[in-house]
C-alpha cells in the first residue's frame, strides 16, 4: 500500500509530502503520525507541504486533525512551506487550519518546534 | 454566443480518479493561459467537487469543455451522478453543514472559488453541479 514516509530527527518527526495526495492517503498518514508520536516519543511534527500544489478540504481537516491528536498526546505541530496560491485558495474554501502553527520553511519550522519544546 | 469545445470526461469511481482530474484539469488550465491562483481555485474546486460525486453521489463522472465567447475563454466542468440527490440546497450550500463527517466547506467552497456555479439536483434523481472560470482576453 502506497504511504508517506515519516523521518525521525531526534525527538521530531519529519514529513516531506511529495505526491499528489488523495484522501486514502492523507487517512493513512494521520494514522500513521499519531502511532509514531506515541512509539518515538516524539514532542514535535513538522509536515513539509511545499511541493503541494493543491490542499482541498480534506487535506486541510487531516492536517487540522493531525494537530490536535498531536498536541493530546504532547507533541506540537508545525506545517512548513505552503505555497501562496494554496494560501490564497485555502482563505477563499473558507478553511482556516485553527490551532496549526506555520513557519515559512523547513529550518523556521525546526527552529519553532525546538523553542517549544523546553 | 457561447463556443464549446468538448475536452475531456473522466469516470469518478476512485480516490485515483480524483487525482487523475486534478492532474488533467490542470493541464488544460495551464494551456489556456489562466494563472497560477487562478489554476490552484479551479483544481480545488474540482477537487472538491469530484470528491461529492464520489462520496455523496456513489461516483459518477466530470465532463470539462473549453469554452469560447466573444471576449473571453473559460473552462467548464459538469460534475454529474446518479445518487439520492440533495433534499435541501440551501442547508447544503450552507458553509458547515455536512452530511457526511466532512467540514462542510466542498459545496460552498467550490461555488466561492468559480466565476460561475450551477447545480440541479432533486431528491432520487441524482446531482449536476457546473462550475466556469473565465479568462478576459
Amino acid at each position: 500500500m502506497e504511504r508517506i514516509p515519516i523521518l525521525r530527527m531526534g525527538r521530531l518527526l519529519l514529513v516531506t509530502i511529495q505526491v499528489d495526495m488523495h484522501d486514502r492517503l492523507a487517512m493513512t498518514l494521520q494514522d500513521d503520525l499519531t502511532e509514531r508520536i506515541v512509539r518515538d516519543r516524539a514532542r514535535g511534527v513538522l509536515i513539509d507541504i511545499s511541493a503541494l500544489d493543491v490542499v482541498d478540504s480534506f487535506i486541510g481537516r487531516m492536517i487540522s486533525n493531525t494537530a490536535s491528536m498531536a498536541r493530546v498526546l504532547d507533541a506540537r505541530t508545525v506545517v512548513v512551506g505552503m505555497q501562496p496560491a494554496v494560501a490564497i485558495t485555502l482563505v477563499e474554501l473558507g478553511l482556516t487550519l485553527d490551532g496549526v502553527r506555520t513557519a515559512l520553511n523547513v529550518e523556521r519550522g525546526v527552529k519553532l518546534l525546538e523553542s517549544e519544546i523546553e | 454566443m457561447v463556443d464549446e469545445q468538448p475536452l475531456l470526461t473522466q469516470p469518478l469511481q476512485t480516490d485515483e480518479d480524483v487525482v487523475r482530474l486534478r492532474k488533467l484539469v490542470r493541464d488544460h488550465l495551464v494551456r489556456l493561459g489562466f494563472s497560477l491562483v487562478e489554476q490552484t481555485k479551479m483544481v480545488t474546486a474540482a477537487s472538491e467537487l469530484a470528491r461529492n460525486t464520489l462520496r455523496y453521489g456513489g461516483g459518477g463522472e466530470a465532463r470539462v469543455d473549453e469554452l469560447h465567447t466573444g471576449s473571453k475563454r473559460g473552462l467548464r466542468m459538469v460534475f454529474a451522478d446518479q445518487g439520492p440527490g440533495i433534499a435541501d440546497l440551501n442547508l447544503a450550500l450552507t458553509d458547515g453543514y455536512t452530511t457526511g463527517g466532512g467540514l462542510g466547506l466542498g459545496l460552498s467552497g467550490a461555488k466561492r472559488l468559480a466565476d460561475e456555479f450551477d447545480i440541479d439536483t432533486a431528491p432520487g434523481a441524482g446531482t449536476r453541479v457546473s462550475i466556469i472560470k473565465w479568462k478576459l482576453f
